[in-house]
């Protein structure tokens, strides 16, 4: 394709010659004939075999929802009627600074007087075996878009590789083509560099719904084929079959022939504010350039690059200043915006609207009173709105209460107080959508005495759902009673307005399997909650989906990450499992040696019945771990909200008043109930007569035994409050005690509120409630034993065997050494 | 890979979402690298202001850090512990280059002394 409407020989004007007849190279000429028609000669050179298009819009053609004939910006008498000279279909392949020339690919040479480098990005290609292979496509052109139409023709599998916005794109439009797609993402979040947990977790289950798999923290280690592509191959083993592989995971500057000509390039060719690169006769402009440190990857900071460029063009510069950004993604149905920083950080203020019913997500970040950030799910009507007051800086101060609401509530005049807005309401106007209660329905149900934000649950259910509408409810408590408003529930943590017990009724009533999925429908305030709520729903996960339920380790405290006991300086002690207090020669012996080998300072009998090695080196854990499996010890999980010891006497085995093997039955319970994950602490003892020498009355699980069989007790501590145990009941046989103590433990990891000891539980529940648990209901019993059971088939395995063998061995030692003056390793 | 004023410590990917690693510096406290949710990256002294409480080995939320000893939150951004609690823990400036993480040579020096 060739346009050559002006003799080259008998024009005189300046000649400049575009690289790149894309989004930008091509706006730039607009922008500049819009400024003067007549200035320049202009000759375009594009690699594409085709006029100037809209390249975002290669999404909805590719999901049939446009054609190539409706993207095209400028057409063939676009060129023709500007005097444009296009030379499509040839790339340039060398710029010669000395004589101004450009020469193509096909042997044709332009001389210029300015040139404009706008040759875009190409895209990443991630160098693992096979990314050769036939089948194997990136996501930038029309050209691709036409390899993956005949793919989808043919119909099979396709994975895309990459979860950030062109990759979704490309299996959104894949999906409506008819193809099972596979999206393998290397981080744990979807579009992470747009979105935050929160909103990358309600966008990966929308498009679960659609019928897509979405692998998240997956590693492609190879693409495998012979003469075309077959399939990816993760670094975990995984084989995921394929037909066509599309690798969305990045793109880079195109700078290779500003390189070459010897301009100057960063990460992109580097300009100046008027988009001149280090040679005044050339300039750049669209992805392939670097201003002020930055480089761009969306269409909008183009636009204002060709302003720039263009007022240059004409002598009257004004100059380019950089962009904020915005992105939202173009599949049908699902709406996703995200502006600015949403990183959080000091003096960074997150406001947060969740609403579960209607699938939204809503995070605005303020700092110093201006927005500085918006990532929002579901509901983007107010993005621009967010991104024009982030963008003009101003003051939200004013707004701050209703922003999150929106632009029409927040501009809604007077009402500019919640209470105001809330008192204004009808008494029809519907408080709580869950349950379906009106204003005037909590006014008098709190009229009728209820003055608390639990009592108003408690009656009329009023926010006791999904609980987005407490505020309104507190506002409504406090217009109808002023002071006299009682206190709330104790709320777990400032994340949430629900208690520890509301939360856990509702991950089980509402199947919950994820911490971002429980702060999504329970309208957690905070975008990935704080150092108390993450613990907790972890543990409450965890207890309600054995086996299921794949652990957050960056939600564990330091101890149960790091399976050792972090002390004061820094350094971990070590205390491995001796099942009943009882130890041998060889044990003994390998602790020994691991104390020399590590120069361990000290080492202590506990109070529980075991040894303690103080003093070993974060980076030593795995290597002494190693030595103590080897000779047969595992964890003792002293660093754990777990089951930590049982502590035993000698009982009637040795001792002249021993009634029963108190030994023995401390050894079977300590293998029925170690590895366990608790709300807190459980400690167990077990005692041969009531001389009680194992101390069995402070425990969480004491057994005392006596002559006609076994006295159990619980909620017993030690510690700042003691607290003797209540007595449950007295069986008859070991396996009785069993029994029981499997019960009582589930019934505690169940009910118990996190970090709750069984001895305060106790005393909040009472004993009798346990009681009637464990010793009147004898089905209830058999089956929280049976889920004890049942759960601890999946926890029994030793956290410090799978890391001396290597698992998380990286998160032991540091990432570098700097040695000053030195090397650096 | 050292160059004069930034020293190159890894790829981004080593560091755990919401999470950290460690930088020994010879003769001087580690360094904490963080990553957050968003996958931003901050680098601190491993040293709580409190009662020098490795940092590293906190849990990671928002734009903060809880203290594993006794739960002071520090800004990973400035360093200065959040809410009622008072003092700082010096911050080594960070950028990432092509997911690599580079921490800036004098501060690690200034910091870690
Ligand atoms: C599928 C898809 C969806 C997108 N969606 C969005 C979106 O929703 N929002 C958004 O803001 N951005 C989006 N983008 C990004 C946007 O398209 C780019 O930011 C924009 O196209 C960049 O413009 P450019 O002119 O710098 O590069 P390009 O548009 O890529 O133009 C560069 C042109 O130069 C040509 N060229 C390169 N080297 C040579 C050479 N040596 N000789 C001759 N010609 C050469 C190339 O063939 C190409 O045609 C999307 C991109 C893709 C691929
Ligand atoms: C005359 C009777 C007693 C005899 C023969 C006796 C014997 C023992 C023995 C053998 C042990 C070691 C148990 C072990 O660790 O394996 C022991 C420990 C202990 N005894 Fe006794 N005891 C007697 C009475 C008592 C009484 C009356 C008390 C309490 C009031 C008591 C409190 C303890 C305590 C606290 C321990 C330590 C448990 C520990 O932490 O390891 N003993 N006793
Ligand atoms: S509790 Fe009874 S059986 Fe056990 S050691 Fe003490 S006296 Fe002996
Ligand atoms: S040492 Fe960090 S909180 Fe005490």
């Amino acid at each position: 394709m060739e346009h050559r409407p002006l003799k080259a020989e008998t024009d005189m004007r300046e000649h400049l010659v575009v690289i790149g007849n894309g989004m930008a190279g091509c706006r730039a000429v607009e922008e500049l004939l819009a400024r003067d028609p007549t200035r320049y000669r202009v000759t375009i050179f594009g690699a594409e075999p085709r006029v100037n298009y809209n390249r975002i819009m290669l999404s909805p053609v590719l999901a049939g929802e446009k054609c190539f004939e409706d993207i095209v910006i400028n057409d063939a008498g676009w060129y023709a009627d500007n005097g444009i000279a296009l030379i499509a279909g040839d790339p340039v392949v060398a710029i010669d600074r000395e004589t101004k020339t450009v020469t193509t690919r096909g042997g044709v040479s332009e001389s210029y007087d300015k040139l404009l480098i706008a040759t875009g990005s190409d895209p990443f290609i991630i160098p693992v075996p096979g990314k050769d292979l036939p089948g194997v496509i990136a996501f930038r052109d029309m050209d691709d878009v036409d390899t993956m139409l005949a793919a989808a023709d043919a119909g099979g599998d396709a994975v895309v590789i990459g979860g950030g916005l062109l990759g979704l794109e490309a299996a959104h439009g894949l999906t409506l083509r008819g193809m099972k797609v596979t999206v393998i993402h290397l981080m744990p979040t979807l579009m992470e560099r747009q979105l935050d947990e929160a909103a990358g977790w309600l966008l990966k289950n929308a498009l679960e719904a659609r019928g897509q798999t979405i692998l998240t923290g997956a590693d492609t280690a190879e693409i495998i084929g012979e003469g075309k592509v077959e399939g990816v191959k993760l670094k975990d083993g995984t084989l995921i079959p394929a037909s066509l592989v599309v690798m969305a995971v990045g793109i880079r500057p195109s700078v290779a022939l500003a390189r070459d000509a010897g301009l100057a390039v960063g990460r992109g060719i580097q300009v100046d504010d008027h988009m001149v690169t280090s040679d005044p006769a050339v300039l750049a402009v669209g992805e392939c350039v670097e201003h002020d440190g930055q480089v761009y990857g969306l269409v909008a900071p183009l636009w204002d690059m060709c302003r720039s460029l263009a007022d240059g063009l004409v002598e009257k510069p004004t100059g380019y200043r950089g962009s904020v950004t915005s992105t939202k993604l173009k599949v049908s149905g699902i709406d996703v915006f995200s502006a600015g920083d949403f990183s959080g950080g000091d003096g960074c203020e997150d406001i947060v609207l969740r609403d579960a019913s209607r699938g939204v997500y809503k995070r605005v970040i303020v700092k110093d009173d201006r927005i500085v950030g918006a990532v929002l799910y579901g509901d983007t009507a107010d993005g621009g709105w967010y991104f024009d007051l982030l963008k003009k800086q101003e003051d939200v101060s004013e707004l701050r209460d209703l922003l999150i609401f929106g632009h029409a509530f927040a501009a809604g005049g007077g009402a500019a107080d919640p209470k105001t807005a809330v008192a204004a309401l009808s008494d029809d106007a519907e408080i709580c959508g869950c349950n379906g209660v009106t204003k005037g329905q909590v006014v008098s149900c709190i009229a009728k005495g209820a003055h608390s934000l639990d009592a108003v649950r408690g009656t009329c259910k009023a926010s006791a759902s999904c609980g987005s509408c407490t505020g309104l409810v507190e506002n409504l408590l406090a217009l109808t009673l002023g002071d006299d408003v009682q206190s709330g529930p104790k709320t777990m943590c400032k994340c949430t307005s629900f208690g520890h017990d509301d939360v856990r009724r509702e991950i089980v009533a509402q199947g919950m399997r994820s911490i971002p999925e429980v702060m999504q429908k329970l309208h957690w305030t905070t975008p990935d909650g704080c150092s108390s709520c993450r613990p907790a729903l972890n543990y409450y996960l965890l207890c309600a989906l054995p086996g299921e339920y794949v652990d957050d380790q960056q939600s564990r405290f330091v101890n149960e990450r790091l399976h050792a006991n972090i002390q004061k300086d820094g350094t971990y002690s070590v205390v491995p499992r001796m099942w009943g207090g009882l130890t041998n020669p060889t044990e003994l012996r390998a602790i020994a040696d691991v104390v020399e080998k590590y120069n361990a300072p000290m080492v202590k009998v506990t109070g529980g019945q075991r040894l303690d090695i103080f003093g070993i080196k974060k980076e030593d854990l795995p290597a002494v771990w190693a030595d103590l499996n080897a000779a047969g010890m595992v964890s003792g999980h002293a660093y754990g909200k777990a089951l930590r010891t049982v502590k035993t006497c000698v009982g009637s085995e040795w001792c002249r008043f021993g009634t029963q093997d108190s030994t023995g039955l401390g050894v079977k319970l300590e293998r029925m109930s170690w590895g366990s994950w608790m709300p807190h602490k459980f400690k167990i003892a077990v005692s041969g007569c009531p001389r009680n020498c194992a101390e069995a009355t402070i425990k969480d699980f004491g057994v005392v035994c006596v002559d006609s069989g076994y006295e159990l007790h619980v909620g017993g501590n030690g510690g700042i409050h003691v607290r003797a145990t209540d007595l449950l009941c007295k069986v008859a046989n070991e396996q009785e005690a069993m029994d029981y103590c499997a019960a009582f433990i589930q019934l505690y990891r169940e009910e118990a509120r996190y970090l709750e000891r069984t001895a305060p539980w106790i005393e909040r529940v009472g004993v009798d409630y346990v009681k009637a648990r464990i010793i009147d209901d004898e089905a209830g019993r058999e089956a929280l034993r049976a889920r004890f059971l049942y759960s601890q088939s999946f926890s029994q395995d030793d956290p410090w065997a799978q890391r001396a063998e290597g698992a998380e061995a990286e998160h032991h030692a540091p990432m570098a050494r700097f040695i000053p003056q030195g090397e650096f390793a | 890979m050292t160059t004069a004023e930034w020293l190159d410590i890894g790829w981004v990917d080593q560091i755990p979402v919401r999470g950290s690693r460690t930088v020994q510096v010879e003769g001087g406290d580690d360094i904490a690298v963080f990553r957050t949710a968003e996958g931003k990256v901050f680098a601190l002294l491993d040293r709580c202001p409190h009662k020098h409480g490795r940092l590293s080995q906190g849990i990671v939320h928002g734009g903060a850090v809880a203290c594993p000893l006794h739960n002071w939150r520090i800004s990973l951004a400035t360093g200065e512990a959040l809410g009622e609690d008072k003092g700082c823990t010096p911050t080594v400036p960070v950028k990432i280059d092509g997911g690599r993480v580079l921490i800036c040579r004098a501060s690690t020096l200034k910091a870690a002394a």
